[in-house]
């Protein structure tokens, strides 16, 4: 991913951060890792909350993140992705996101 | 003991906690507010790096969403020494009692540098205390997803966005 250095810090910053992507067409991945600490209850509740997911398909993601270390949980456009990743922060999640490849 | 969140007939959850709960629960919050602005390891753990490999990145990122992640963490932490006397919580309460038990856990769980797995802690282990109130924490916490839970649709809401494999 490449992001244009800006001339100085603003003090304000618009939504999302970082200019346009140069390649725009490939969507970013939200993405929540394991951790030793949040439990797996917790887990699946914040992702029917937060994503409106059914308790099967939370609690599948949830096993994900707890067996493969982690798990796509969204997807969309980085200023989506970017307030998805906010979300899940929110919630004491391991959340980052990553343009597809 | 019987369920420390009842919902009762109003909407409203009833608190079960006996009185070294309370205490307990009105001391923690503030002992967790003082280190929530600290440094290394905690501040990783509370305030991810959105864009791992993108310093730059994760640096706006954290400039834009630090300062209001840590507001949220703070309020939901002051509204459980407020309500924690009380007998009942409303909804909203409750959920910041869900965010106030989470960020107590990830305080003293990075703190203990917990591993999924910890290992049974002796007695004499300068530790044991404070791995009873994260076990302690834990339980609570399960009990308010329990409570929360019966207010989601198990069917979810169909807002689902498309799937993309990883």
């Amino acid at each position: 991913m490449i992001v244009v250095a800006t001339q100085s810090a603003p003090a304000e910053l618009d939504h999302p951060v970082g200019d346009e992507d140069v390649v725009t067409d490939r969507p970013w991945l939200v993405i929540v890792w394991n951790d030793p600490i949040n439990l797996m209850s917790y887990v699946t509740y914040v992702f029917q909350k937060l994503f409106g997911y059914s308790r099967d398909k939370a609690t599948k993601l949830m096993l994900d993140v707890h067996h493969k270390g982690r798990a796509v949980v969204s997807t969309g456009g980085r200023e989506r992705a970017e307030l998805d990743v906010y979300r899940l922060h929110e919630h004491g999640l391991w959340a980052t996101m990553e343009q597809s490849s | 003991m019987g369920r420390r969140f009842r919902r009762d007939r109003s909407g409203r959850y009833r608190l079960s906690l006996a009185k070294p709960e309370r205490q307990l629960l009105r001391s923690l919050p503030d002992q967790a507010k003082e280190v929530l602005h600290e440094s290394e390891p905690l501040a990783t753990r509370l305030y991810p790096p959105a864009y791992p490999g993108d310093d730059d990145a994760s640096a706006e990122y954290r400039q834009m969403a630090g300062a209001s992640l840590l507001d949220r963490h703070r309020r939901a932490l002051d509204t459980m020494v407020e309500t924690v006397d009380g007998s009942s919580l409303d909804e909203t309460q409750l959920h910041e009692w869900l965010d106030a038990l989470e960020v107590l856990r990830l305080v003293l769980g990075t703190q203990l540098d917990v591993s999924e797995d910890t290992p049974r802690v002796d007695t004499d282990d300068p530790r044991s205390a404070q791995f009873a109130v994260y076990g302690y924490l834990s339980m609570l916490q399960g009990e308010v997803i329990d409570a929360l839970a019966d207010g989601l649709d198990p069917a979810g809401t169909g807002t689902e966005p498309p799937r993309v494999d990883p």
